[in-house]
């Protein structure tokens, strides 16, 4: 009885369109807003923000942007990394020669310009599909990798190779840099969150969204009925680019503070996509289930021996986390191939039928 | 001026300069290409017959080659070993037949692709836990001596890797052209549900290929870790591989074999003759770019079955 839409009726186009048209959902949603930007902050320690909640949000981000390109518009790439690392350096680069200009602001740009990187690797995907095209994709995360590691330019010809989140203040408020409070980079990496996630959401719903499932289906049908494929899948590139690109600009000046190009390896590819199939291919709100999966379980595991009072040789911990890690994956995927969005879905479905069995 | 110096004038006027270094060379290259198409030929067996697209391979080469020389340690005979090894990659393979793939039959590519890097950390944690995680020495006997053929350089080593190549290639395909399980392989490879519907069992061929796949990991974890070590790294191989794979197209096994001396000369050449004005270290990448160069003219790869898309 607490779950269902009878009886709540639209009377406008406006209410017809909403995001959330049943009301449970917009509580469910402002109850989370209002917990993460009114409790979590205040309840959680230091430790806790900038271990765990932090890189959390920021994965998140990323998870949306590839869930874009991959769960929605069907094109599957393994260059996220890559395209993290656009954007962190392109923050760097712009900031240390520009400081003046809004940290925020230099994020969005920076974003920009890892936008423009994705579409120029996108451009294969008009030939090239499936498997193929991931392995195309590796060539973006193996070849930028390279060029910021022996390219002295990009990392302002520094001795060690690493980028140093500068110290930047937005209003008077220290953002990045080694002062900045972790209150702060939470909230900074929050509002990317929400404003992202707001807008991947109504993207998918608008006429873009359904070019990209147009095309993710059937692309031969879609060319058919009218839809560009080069403008459609460059677009998808672009703007997926664009939201890892943030989210490799954040993670460097909000999370690590320094980083040299291992932090975007391919590793991280491969986590944001585990993050997005894990959650659910195409769905944003499984993006975000999926990065908090993936970054709270290896910590769990890595605490957990501690926890129990087991001692534990690490060399030998990290092998029997390896281990259950990707056992897990594997135990997730063939429990529930469609991920967590697809669980939520069928708790919804239940509570709408409760409490009757069917 | 200077770019263009240094992108197309100076390499050509090197080659030309010296064209027994560059013979030199491209043996070189060919004979490393020849141990990445060991990796591929792996990917390649699966690919064709589970449609599977393995990231394990690259685990399953590093688990292969860690149990021998675990073994071996042991003070196991050589043959014995290889036997046993051979053993426990196939049981490996039921176990990954019975665990994984029969659960997620008929799921999305993706899926499956997914549950194997799963299965590439339990294969490298595995091994790892089990063996040991320092670099060990793998000695089967391969002599390692360099000799001079008409003064070029040569090893004896690579020279012997590249016989052991020809020798498995011969044997899959007479495997896969003339024996009934072979052809039941090709079967399923086509389809599916037709070869399930005239009465192959699908898992046991399943079973089949993945120990096929075992067992040539093995040959490639033997051939890798006696050049360079049985380490962690040997897992990364598998990145190696993929290039090679797009060029020669995930379904054919003539493909992985051209694709891989394509890629190792290519690589070879580029990192001697391009490299050094950009700092070297190129060949991560050389070979992505080159296959996806390569892609845009043919997208479905050197030997790939011609894709036929339809409405």
């Amino acid at each position: 009885m607490l779950y269902r839409e009878a009886g709540q009726f639209k009377t406008s186009y406006a209410a017809d369109q909403a995001m959330f048209p049943i009301i449970q959902d917009r509580a469910f949603i402002a109850m989370v807003l209002i917990i993460a930007y009114g409790v979590v902050p205040f309840w959680a320690n230091e430790y806790w923000l900038q271990a765990v909640i932090i890189p959390f949000l920021i994965f998140a981000l990323a998870a949306v942007g590839l869930n874009l390109l991959t769960g929605y518009a069907g094109q599957l790439s393994l260059g996220t990394g890559a395209f993290m690392a656009v954007g962190a350096y392109a923050t760097y680069k712009i900031t240390t020669i520009y400081p003046d200009i809004n940290i925020l602001v230099v994020f969005l740009m920076s974003g920009l310009i890892a936008a423009g990187v994705g579409m120029v690797f996108g451009v294969p995907s008009l030939r090239i599909k499936g498997f193929y095209l991931a392995v195309a994709t590796l060539a973006a995360q193996f070849f930028i990798q390279w060029l910021f590691n022996k390219v002295g330019w990009f990392f302002n010809y520094n001795p060690s190779g690493t980028i140093i989140a500068p110290p930047r203040t937005v209003f008077g408020v220290m953002v990045a840099g080694p002062e900045a409070t972790a209150q702060v980079r939470y909230f900074v990496a929050l509002v990317f969150l929400t404003v992202g996630t707001v807008i991947a959401k109504n993207l998918v719903r608008g006429r873009v969204g359904r070019a990209w499932m147009a095309i993710r289906d059937r692309d031969i049908a879609a060319e058919i009925i009218g839809i560009q494929p080069l403008q459609t899948k460059l677009l998808a590139f672009g703007i997926s680019s664009f939201y890892c690109g943030v989210a490799g600009a954040l993670s460097v000046f909000l999370w690590l503070g320094s980083a040299e190009t291992e932090a975007f390896d391919i590793n991280v590819s491969f986590q944001v996509l585990f993050m997005i199939i894990i959650g659910g291919l195409g769905s944003i709100l499984g993006s975000i289930l999926g990065a908090a999966f993936i970054t709270l379980v290896p910590i769990f595991l890595t605490n957990a021996p501690a926890l129990l009072n087991i001692p534990f040789p690490t060399d030998l911990s990290k092998h029997i986390e390896e281990i259950i890690f990707g056992g897990l994956i594997i135990l997730f995927l063939i429990a529930e191939p469609n991920g967590m969005a697809r669980l939520w879905q069928i708790g919804k479905e239940k509570l709408r039928r409760w409490p009757f069995p069917y | 001026m200077d770019l263009w110096n240094v992108l197309f004038v100076a390499p050509f006027a090197d080659m030309i300069g010296s064209p027994r270094f560059l013979l030199e060379v491209i043996i070189g290259g060919l004979l490393t290409g020849v141990m990445y198409s060991l990796v591929a030929l792996g990917f390649v067996l699966i690919f064709k017959a589970s449609g599977v697209f393995n990231f394990a391979q690259g685990a399953m080469v590093l688990f292969a080659a860690l149990t021998l020389v675990g073994l071996l340690e042991h003070g196991v005979q050589v043959l014995f070993a290889l036997a046993a090894t051979g053993i426990i990659m196939v049981l490996l393979a039921i176990a990954i037949e019975r665990l994984i793939l029969s659960p997620l039959v008929n799921q999305e590519g993706i899926i499956l692709f997914m549950a194997t890097i799963g299965l590439d950390f339990v294969l490298r944690g595995a091994g790892q836990i089990a063996w040991g995680s320092n670099v060990k020495p793998l000695d089967v006997g391969i002599p390692d001596k360099p000799f001079e053929v008409a003064g070029i350089l040569l090893n004896s080593f690579d020279l012997f890797a590249a016989a052991i190549a020809a020798v498995l290639v011969t044997v899959l395909a007479v495997f896969f052209q003339k024996t009934g399980v072979g052809r039941a392989l090709r079967a399923v490879a086509d389809d599916h549900q037709a070869a399930l519907s005239v009465g192959i069992p699908l898992r046991t061929i399943w079973a089949i290929v993945w120990s096929v796949a075992g067992i040539v990991g093995l040959v490639a974890g033997i051939m890798w870790g006696a050049k360079s070590g049985v380490q962690f790294s040997l897992s990364l191989i598998a990145l190696k591989a993929l290039p090679v794979l797009i060029l020669g197209g995930f379904t054919s096994v003539p493909g992985a074999i051209i694709g891989g001396l394509i890629i190792g000369v290519g690589e070879k050449i580029a990192e001697i003759y391009w490299a050094p004005p950009f700092g070297g270290a190129i060949e991560n990448w050389f070979a992505y770019m080159l296959a996806l160069v390569f892609l845009l003219f043919r997208p479905q790869g050197l030997f790939g079955e011609r894709i036929i898309e339809r409405v």
